[in-house]
């Protein structure tokens, strides 16, 4: 940690410490949230971070997860609600263990991605934004990813695999299949 | 499984991408001349670093072009400042700052520490997009390995100044590659744009006087203060100095990213760096700065790189994202998937964007279908119109602005699209497996 005192910064619109201190059910995801929190000039700046925390955790943005998260960082659980649902990386609905993502924008169009997903959508059995039966892994199409110059791209758990092709789908599946199942978080 | 692709070789002139393979240690970067722009930068004055990037002629390279050091220069006296790096890369067909960050990080974290500390930033932050995973670890080993040095967290050698970065990953919005939407998404806020003034730099992060610049910008710092402003200005064009990392993407032979003077063309960079076309396609258009930006024709490929030169050709440089466009492409098609992407990133704020963007996604969605009648094309060019230059920020106009110029340029695709009822393309455009023709159709289309 930095051996200064770093300059605070009021929230802005107020609504410091404006909720009673709520009981963690999770006092360890909860001390983690601490961590990211320090690091900001003041604790609002850590929502993503402690949404993502309270995500790897939880499977999903539950509401015990959110609750977490407004608890360990003093806003209201709407609040953090309304933030998790303006980014795509957090989900609203429980999701599988694993996560096969395809891009789908016009440089991964141009080179293939829709039979990319054809592919992994005949090979799970599933459409986009569905996850399969028991609860392995979700597939769905994502904007573009930062990686168009090596397309068609696919994202599987949050580690980019660059010039996918439709071909690979059965390998990927299989590979998924045979990893030991966690509870949560996303496969790493 | 995963194919890991190729580096090309770095050529003579490149300033950022100017290495051969990864130069992911601190010992490999300093053993090339690594840090030691930093340790003369904590011999100038703060006015001295701020010159010296005026005297480069340096425009930002995120998008809009603004000169670096004058922004440095605007920013309001009041501490605490900070220092906020918009790491978002999502302009479709933009791969350059991923690049930048994973195979030379410690380029970026010394050109954050320069002006960190030529702003005295009491914080910076580097907002990466919360996918580039990879990337943001690679950065953080780069600041530990930084701070091992004695770089960051402690006072700087002879200074009682100390820097501090902090790695910040998004979670997934285009739109908060928009300063003010990342400065409200950095303030722990939905990441919705906010109305300039005030501008960042009296009151951006935690209404503080913020400076904020592109990864591909701050990167350069350090090459510039290396060489000196003027020499860097040597190269390129009156209004466009220096090289600037290019995005080269779509069905071209050598697609990657490739570090181009100012002086160039897109026919050096597409048929030159790039190899031209792949599997003996035509080229039908060229985008030259990522989706947002209207298309050129191939006959524009002599356009320059620099930014007033593909403003005169009728477009914008953008993001230096170039993505070319063949032949077999449906335009439609095209169009509907770039106006879906915004429609999608839409954050919702104003009128014109949630409601306009979405009405110009469904009038290509009909035209695509078969199903629009002939005045539709002109709807859409109506609702174009009420979109551009009406929006709280730029967003709405990057979904208007390249839909309108595919109507221009190949109006005669989207008549066919009415006169004939379905997609004249069929299974022949890449696109087609995205927007597959309804099984009703199938039958009036030739075999
Ligand atoms: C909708 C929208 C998206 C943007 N996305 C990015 C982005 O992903 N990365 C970036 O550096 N700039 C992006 N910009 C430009 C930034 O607002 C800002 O101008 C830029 O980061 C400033 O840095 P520079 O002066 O170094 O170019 C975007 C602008 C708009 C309007
Ligand atoms: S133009 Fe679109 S993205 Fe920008 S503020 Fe308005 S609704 Fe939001
Ligand atoms: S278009 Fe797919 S990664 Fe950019």
């Amino acid at each position: 940690m930095s051996e200064r005192q770093r300059p605070t910064v009021p929230l802005q619109g107020g609504g410091e410490g404006r909720l009673a201190p709520g009981t963690t059910q999770n006092p360890d995801l909860y001390e983690r949230i601490q961590v990211e929190i320090a690091k900001y000039p003041n604790r609002r700046s850590a929502i993503i971070n402690a949404l993502r925390l309270a995500q790897e955790e939880y499977g999903w943005c539950s509401p015990e997860a959110i609750g977490e998260v407004s608890r360990a960082i003093d806003l209201s659980p709407a609040t953090c609600q309304a933030v998790a649902s303006f980014y795509d990386m957090f989900f609203l609905q429980p999701v599988g263990t694993h996560i096969v993502e395809v891009c789908t924008n016009v440089s991964c169009a141009l080179m293939g991605a829709g039979e990319v997903l054809g592919a992994l959508e005949d090979e799970l059995g599933i459409r986009d934004k569905e996850t399969t039966p028991d609860g392995l892994i979700t597939l769905r199409t994502v904007e573009c990813m930062g990686a168009c110059g090596w397309a068609p791209m696919v994202v599987v758990n949050e580690r980019y695999q660059e010039h996918f092709q439709p071909e690979d789908a059965r390998a990927l599946v299989a590979d998924l299949r045979s990893r030991p199942r966690t509870t949560h978080g996303h496969g790493h | 499984m995963p194919r890991a692709h190729t580096y090309p070789d770095p050529k003579p002139g490149d300033v950022i991408l100017d290495f051969v393979g990864e130069r992911r240690t601190i010992a490999d970067y300093e053993a090339a001349g690594g840090y030691r722009q930093l340790e003369r930068a904590l011999g100038m004055s703060d006015k001295d670093i701020v010159d010296a990037l005026q005297a480069s002629n340096l425009r930002g390279r995120g998008g809009a072009g603004f000169p670096t050091g004058r922004k440095a220069s605007f920013l309001a006296p009041p501490h605490p400042r900070y220092l906020v790096i918009n790491a978002d890369e999502s302009e479709p067909g933009t791969f350059k700052d991923r690049e930048i960050m994973l195979r030379n990080p410690h380029a970026l974290i010394e050109g954050v520490l320069i002006m960190s500390w030529a702003i005295r930033a009491a914080q910076a932050f580097i907002y990466i997009r919360g996918e580039y995973f990879t990337e943001y670890e690679v950065l953080v080993d780069a600041v530990a390995e930084a701070r091992e040095r004695g770089w960051v967290n402690r006072p700087l050698p002879g200074t009682d100044y100390t820097p501090d970065i902090v790695v910040h990953r998004g979670a997934g919005a285009y739109i908060c590659g928009e300063e003010t939407a990342l400065l409200a998404s950095l303030n722990g806020f939905r990441g919705q744009p906010t109305a300039k003034p005030p501008f960042p730099a009296v009151a951006g992060a935690y209404m503080r006087p913020t400076l904020l610049n592109n990864v591909e910008t701050i990167a350069t710092v350090p090459a510039i203060l290396a060489m000196g402003g003027e020499a860097y200005a040597a190269v390129g064009t009156e209004q466009s100095k220096g090289t600037r990392v290019f995005s080269l993407s779509g069905p071209v032979q050598r697609p990657g990213n490739y570090e181009m003077p100012l002086t160039g063309t897109f026919r050096e960079l597409i048929e030159g760096l790039g190899g031209g076309m792949a599997d003996g396609r035509a080229m039908k258009c060229f985008i030259p700065g990522g989706s947002s930006t209207p298309a050129l024709l191939p006959e524009q490929l002599d356009t320059g790189l620099a930014f007033e030169a593909v403003q005169a050709a009728g477009s914008m440089a953008g993001s230096g994202a170039v993505i070319v466009v063949d032949d077999r492409t449906c335009m439609v098609q095209f169009g509907l998937r770039v106006a879906e992407f915004y429609r999608h990133e839409s954050c919702g704020k104003c009128t014109p964007c949630r409601e306009g963007v979405p009405w110009i996604t469904s009038l290509l969605r009909r035209i695509e279908g078969g199903e629009a009648k002939d005045y539709e094309i002109d709807l859409l060019l109506n609702v174009c119109d009420r979109v551009e230059g009406k929006c709280l920020c730029p967003l709405g106009d990057a979904c208007a602005m390249p839909v309108r110029s595919y109507v221009k340029l190949f109006r005669e695709e989207f008549e066919a699209h009415v006169r004939l009822g379905h997609c004249p393309y069929h299974d022949m455009s890449p696109l087609s497996s995205l927007y597959p023709m309804p099984k009703s159709l199938l039958p009036l289309v030739p075999a």
